[in-house]
């Protein structure tokens, strides 16, 4: 994948949280995992894609990072369902990001909760994701670009 | 005042919306979480604008405007989605939808296209 393609995704990423009342997101240093391991934290919000691309991207954080970016953006509740909604809300905007940029045949899904253990994201064992870290706060989280083309 | 649904399947959006709510020109009269339960509702409500997302679960945005806009051809709605791509931008306004907002966005972006769609 080119860094131009990544940085896509990146664009994505930030662009959600310029819209928060704390935008000072740090980007790190894309890398590669084996999808043996998925990496994820306690809430993930995954979208599928077809067309050109084909795979997922998901954006994954742990829970007091997306309570505090609940408040960040206005918002007062903070149980599970706000939780949910809120990766997924996340992943939205970065998927969304990366279709005006490849083109309308970057087709999305609507996106997918998952909470918990990386055993429950299924990614093709044949291939690898980068790994997008996302600093916020003190917190940490991570994009997650699992596609071939 | 105008009456306004809002159409969307994240309660964090629909808050957001009605939480801009504040202007004297709009009345959140329902919410909906994704078209196919926005059509019931428009049925017995009939608002005149409607706020639609486009990706949502058992029917998506793009149907449901092809279908409110046959049900009442005045009806105005403003498309907020995450596909800001131009594609789904002229789909969207092809099928009825009279603007379009991209999210994520300000309560002060929401005001401006919500008082532009009502100017029209």
């Amino acid at each position: 994948m080119s860094e131009q393609t990544l940085q896509v995704f990146i664009d994505g990423v930030v662009r959600f949280f310029e819209h928060t009342n704390d935008k000072n997101v740090k980007v790190g240093t894309p890398y590669l995992v084996e999808n043996e391991t998925p990496a994820a934290y306690d809430v993930t919000g995954i979208i599928g894609i077809s067309g050109p691309y084909r795979g997922c991207v998901y954006f994954t954080a742990p829970r007091i990072l997306l309570k505090h970016l609940l408040l960040s953006i206005g918002e007062t509740e903070t149980t599970n369902e706000y939780l949910f909604d809120l990766v997924g809300e996340v992943a939205n905007t970065i998927s969304g990001n990366a279709r005006s940029a490849f083109g309308h045949e970057f087709m999305i899904s609507v996106p997918a909760m998952i909470e918990g253990a990386p055993d429950h994201i299924h990614l093709p064992k044949n291939m690898r994701s980068y790994v997008i870290p996302i600093y916020w706060k003190a917190y940490h989280a991570a994009v997650v670009i699992c596609l071939e083309c | 005042m105008l009456s306004l649904m809002i159409v969307d399947d994240s309660n964090i959006i629909r808050r957001k919306i009605e939480r801009c709510n504040d202007s004297d020109k709009f009345n959140v009269v329902a919410s909906a979480c994704n078209g196919a339960e926005a059509l019931e509702i428009f049925q017995k409500v009939r608002p005149q604008v409607v706020t639609m997302d486009l990706t949502m679960p058992e029917m998506d945005g793009i149907a449901c405007i092809q279908q409110l806009v046959a049900i009442d051809p005045n009806v105005r709605i403003l498309v907020i989605s995450a596909l800001s791509d131009k594609a789904t931008g002229i789909e969207a306004l092809k099928k009825g939808a009279r603007g379009f907002l991209c999210k994520p966005f300000s309560e002060e972006q929401l005001i401006e296209a919500l008082t532009e769609l009502t100017e029209d």
